[in-house]
């Protein structure tokens, strides 16, 4: 293909994008002859260009085309929207035709008689059948001419004063009166000034011109300066760009270098030209830069016909307003979000915008808008992309989560609204319930998620049912350079990209940030919520592994996606503006770096992925989603539990009844007449195997619960422990075997609850009960009376008690009750289970009630499903409170305050 | 730094009867003087600082920077599966390209240029142990010497 066809094939291209843009406006607009005279020409360009290229087809094509634009231009055609899609369709063909040129070399072959057949019958004023329905296209026509006057903030983002318009009138009369001058002092306006002209002309015809079309042409004048400035512009290959880019950023790099080896010398003779070169170097960068940006215009160049596709489509009336278009923005980026942003587009005008009839119904003017608004915020672009519909359904998108299995119906009860919409994010999600052609062809919001965090950028969500939805874009300005954090760790130095970066968080012994470890997974408690660390010291095997308690070190907050961890080093430096490189080819198969760069001190230094990192964190963050918007959920309910791996299945435990979570080499398990023990703690400690062996992992370790009571301990032996999450705990299924309480859904999945309390009593058979020897030798260890005649309800309570340190003993009924309490047994208080038929709990308060002797016993009541009605009348029993059993901590809340001790050892959950 | 001078090859005469090429940089691990291809090289480095790679491979000693441009150094010595260097402080390297990326081949020694007849080449001796016969192009008889022909690209090529 030779140059002057390249030439042709890009030069037309351009042309055909600008005229998609235009054509949608001369519909809405069609007695704006600047549009017309723009289309016109345009075909006129690529009708007589083709001809002297020997195109053939190409030519009778555009010349048809150009047949149409013709008569419109000279009024002897009136433009409705079936004659528009014919010329649209006509502008389609014209770009399958470049298309094939491109590809093959030659036009191709193909049939144009229809359509040349169907643009002969427009010029000729006949009635023609267009290719889409035409009662579609009558429908939205008169919609989008109601909508006219509103089409005025199409380019400009600027309202239409009285003011600005009389200053565009002189301005334009000026331009008529002296065009030489204006073109020498202002270049870029050069191409608008005929067109100025002739709107000065127009103007001097119908004497003042209307204000519609006063605004109209003020609307082109911002289109204009942009579109054919072609004769102020050259082409530069993107390649040579690119190098000068590179050069560019290396040109940075030895500057900043030099800049800090004067830096640390006084009087330098160099400091004053080196000065002068950081100056210039800077500008170079912003000119450079300035080459690679684009308006975010040329993204969206495709929106208006497609939304204008769409409405003639679905029925439905839409207007699409472009606010911003001129904001510049990395070309590399704009490539990047240019089919995100069309996806969302068409998601707002397919799924957001209601039918007509709808929003009449629901008292919205019948016109949808959707509104595309770009603007720039200290080094990020900001796009909005926002519909006044109906909103996201809240309702529909909670059936699809529990459908596909994102998360259960519980879970969701826990969640806000906003939380909920989040999970359009997820893979595989899609509220269309009918598959149109526009949207739900399997890309969803989470491949524009990935698409836009892969650039460093975020997205985020605001709907609100019947006012409609809207999506906020952040994105760097350019990807080239970045501003990164410095920071060291093991005695190396490494950069993290600030983009990723929430906050920094010093923690040191005497700190109030505390770093807590379960099962040698660090956490840090940050403003209630946990925050799952990643010790950078261990994850790139560096020298001498960070010790937590007694150093004071730095937390690096960092989000990626919904997921907020936090890596743990040992300084923080300063932030530095560093430009990416790639690392070496051997280098990339380590997932944690995304690049290296040279620092202002001539030093390497390497660039960490947090996406890399974000993936050993892997799915600890469930509880964390939506956790973007910064505290989260502050009053979580729910009890506080361990998930874990036993046996080959999921498992929790309440994290209250573990003393502590301990890995222990499998090696010094000692096996004594079938039973095994550890030394732990100068003791030996029984150890328990929830059915997985002592086996231990690949590195000979196992993971082990460890429960304590008074002096004595027991270890439970896990597989691994998964996470630690705070879940209402609802148990659906009664147990199967022993050692389990049933199982409940945890984190989305069925998870066995470990019925610690067998496993204990396996270990000391005397566990929970008399604890004779030392336990009795204190005679003045409290004791708690628990009647209920379900044991696994005192198997759940039995191990709390044990951990705050309280005796137990218990009833079946009221009546052994009173036994226990006849027995002179100390007891200082009493739960009674007042939730089952035949009241046992009432029955007890009745019996006691009589008695002075207990007068000035605690009574609680418990029930497996508490209600105010219980609650009222378990107070009038003469109990002090009501607690669900299924949530022993708070219930722990209630019952020690009513206790007298001097000393609780109690770990109740924050 | 220092530079290298090249002396172009005397006469092209036989060199083009093998694929060998006539002129060598060598260098020194321990007692063993091995060659480079000249024409691979690009630059001989005096020790300066490095940054470690943690989590990269064993051979590689680490990244720096040579003139703005980031080099991947490789440990000759771990590479070839030799123990240590005596005295850490003191060592050469040579900068060479491969697939268009540098690296910064770190050795004990760097020795002179030499240019050798295609007579003295012979290829590897089969009893050359297998981890050296993977790098090794060859060998060239030296009055008082054996000069082991490295290939660049298969020394170059363990972690890709």
């Amino acid at each position: 293909m030779d140059d002057l066809m390249r030439e042709f094939l890009a030069e037309t291209a351009e042309s055909l994008a600008i005229l998609d843009l235009e054509l949608v406006k001369f519909e809405q607009n069609p007695n704006d002859s600047e549009i017309l005279m723009n289309i016109f020409r345009v075909m006129h360009t690529i009708k007589g260009t083709c001809g002297f290229l020997g195109l053939s087809r190409l030519e009778h094509v555009a010349h048809a085309g150009e047949d149409v634009l013709g008569r419109f231009r000279d009024g002897v055609l009136q433009v409705t929207p079936s004659s528009v899609t014919v010329i649209l369709a006509c502008i389609d063909r014209i770009r399958a035709i470049l298309g094939a040129i491109e590809e093959r070399g030659d036009e191709g072959s193909g049939g144009d008689d229809e359509l040349i057949g169907q643009l002969r019958a427009i010029a000729e004023g006949r009635p023609v059948a267009p290719p889409s329905t035409a009662a579609a296209a009558v429908v939205s026509g008169e919609a989008i001419e109601a909508a006219a006057a509103a089409d005025a903030p199409v380019i400009s983002d600027e309202g239409f004063p009285v003011a600005a318009e009389l200053l565009w009138e002189c301005e334009a009369a000026m331009q008529a009166g002296l065009p030489t001058a204006a073109a020498e002092v202002s270049p870029p306006a050069a191409p608008a000034t005929p067109m100025a002209a002739e709107v000065a002309t127009a103007a001097g015809h119908d004497g003042a011109p209307p204000p519609a079309m006063a605004a109209a042409a003020v609307d082109d004048h911002g289109g204009e300066r942009k579109a054919p400035a072609a004769q102020q512009s050259i082409r530069v290959n993107v390649e040579v760009l690119e190098n000068l880019m590179t050069l560019v950023s290396e040109l940075v790099l030895t500057r900043n270098n030099l800049l800090q080896m004067v830096r640390s010398r006084h009087d330098s003779e160099f400091a004053d030209p080196l000065q002068r070169l950081s100056l210039i170097t800077t500008d170079l960068q912003e000119g450079v830069m300035k080459t690679r940006m684009q308006p975010v215009g040329n993204a969206w160049a495709k929106l208006p016909r497609i939304i204008r596709d769409l409405a003639v489509e679905t029925g439905k009336s839409l207007d699409l307003q472009m606010f911003g278009a001129e904001t510049e923005v990395d070309r590399q980026v704009l490539e990047l979000i240019k089919d995100p942003l069309t996806h969302m587009v068409r998601n707002s005008a397919d799924h957001g915008i209601e039918k007509p009839h709808e929003r009449l119904a629901a008292g919205k003017p019948e016109t949808g808008v959707i509104t595309l608004r770009a603007y720039h915020q200290g080094g990020h672009i900001i796009i909005d992309v926002h519909d006044d519909g109906r909103g996201l359904d809240t309702a529909r998108i909670r059936r699809k989560i529990v459908d596909n299995g994102l998360a259960s119906e519980s879970e969701l009860d826990a969640m806000g609204e906003t939380e909920i919409h989040q999970f359009i994010f997820r893979p595989g999600f899609s509220t269309a319930e009918t598959v149109t052609s526009v949207s739900g062809r399997g890309v969803g919001m989470d491949v524009v998620r990935t698409n836009i965090e892969r650039i460093g950028g975020s997205i985020e969500l605001k709907s609100t049912a019947g006012r409609g939805s809207g999506f906020t874009i952040k994105i760097p300005l350019t990807l080239a350079i970045v501003s990164a954090l410095i920071v060291a760790c093991g005695g190396e130095r490494f950069a993290i990209p600030q983009l990723g970066v929430r906050e920094l968080v010093h923690v040191s012994p005497q700190g109030e940030n505390s770093v807590e470890i379960v099962n040698n997974t660090p956490l840090l408690r940050l403003r209630d919520r946990l925050l799952p660390l990643v010790m950078l010291h261990d994850l790139l095997r560096l020298d001498e592994p960070a010790d937590l308690a007694a150093k004071s070190y730095f937390v690096v907050v960092t989000q990626v996606g919904a997921q907020s961890f936090g890596i743990v080093v040992d300084q923080v430096f300063d932030t530095e503006e560093i430009v990416v490189k790639p690392v070496a080819r051997m280098l990339r198969k380590i997932p944690f770096y995304s690049g290296n760069t040279i620092l202002g001190d001539g030093r390497v230094i390497m660039i960490l992925d947090p996406n890399g990192i974000a993936t050993t964190v892997g799915q600890t963050t469930v509880a964390a989603d939506g956790g973007a918007d910064g505290g989260g959920r502050h009053h979580e309910s729910g009890t506080e539990l361990i998930l874990f791996d036993a046996g080959g299945s999921r498992k929790a435990v309440p994290m209250a009844l573990v003393a502590r979570l301990e890995s222990i080499d499998a090696a010094a398990i000692e096996e004594v007449g079938g039973r095994r023990f550890v030394q732990y703690r100068g003791q030996l400690m029984p150890l328990q195997d929830v059915g997985c062996g002592f086996a231990g992992d690949e590195h000979g370790r196992c993971a082990v619960l460890v429960f304590a009571a008074g002096s004595r301990s027991v270890g439970l032996v896990v597989d691994r422990i998964i996470d630690i999450l705070r879940e209402p705990l609802h148990i659906s299924f009664p147990p199967e075997l022993p050692g389990s309480l049933g199982t409940a859904i945890i984190g989305g999945k069925a998870t066995d609850i470990l019925d610690a309390a067998h496993y204990l009593t396996q270990a000391f058979s005397d566990w929970f009960s008399s604890h004779d020897g030392e336990a009795d030798a204190a005679e003045d260890r409290p004791a708690v009376l628990v009647i209920d005649h379900s044991a696994v309800s005192v198997n759940i309570l039995a191990p709390y008690l044990a951990n705050a340190g309280l005796g137990l003993a218990t009833a079946l009924d009221a009546a052994q009750a009173m036994q226990v309490l006849a027995s002179g047994r100390r007891i200082d208080a009493v739960l009674a289970d007042v939730g089952q038929p035949g009241g046992d709990g009432f029955a007890f308060a009745d019996a006691i009630g009589a008695d002075p002797l207990f007068a000035s016993l605690p009574l609680l009541a418990v029930a497996l499903s508490p209600t105010a009605k219980l609650a009222e009348r378990a107070r009038a029993a003469g109990f002090r409170g009501l607690a669900a059993k299924t949530e022993p901590a708070t219930l722990l809340q209630l019952l020690l305050p009513l206790i007298p001790m001097e000393t609780t050892t109690l770990k109740v959950a924050a | 730094m220092s530079f290298i001078s090249v002396t172009p090859p005397a006469a092209a005469s036989d060199a083009a009867a093998s694929s060998i090429e006539s002129a060598y940089l060598s260098f020194r691990l321990g007692s063993q003087l091995f060659g480079l291809p000249l024409l691979s090289v690009q630059d001989v480095l005096d020790p300066r600082p490095l940054t470690r790679i943690p989590l990269a491979p064993a051979e590689v000693a680490g990244a720096l920077n040579v003139r703005g441009r980031i080099i991947t150094a490789i440990d000759v010595r771990s590479r070839l599966g030799l123990g240590p260097r005596a005295d850490q402080s003191r060592y050469s390297s040579i900068v060479v390209e491969h697939e268009d990326e540098l690296y910064n081949l770190i050795v004990d020694a760097v020795g002179e240029v030499l240019e050798l007849p295609p007579s003295q080449y012979e290829p590897n001796p089969p009893t050359l142990t297998a981890a050296w016969r993977e790098f090794a192009n060859g060998v060239f008889r030296l009055e008082s010497d054996l000069m082991l022909v490295v290939d660049v690209r298969k020394l170059l090529c363990f972690a890709t």
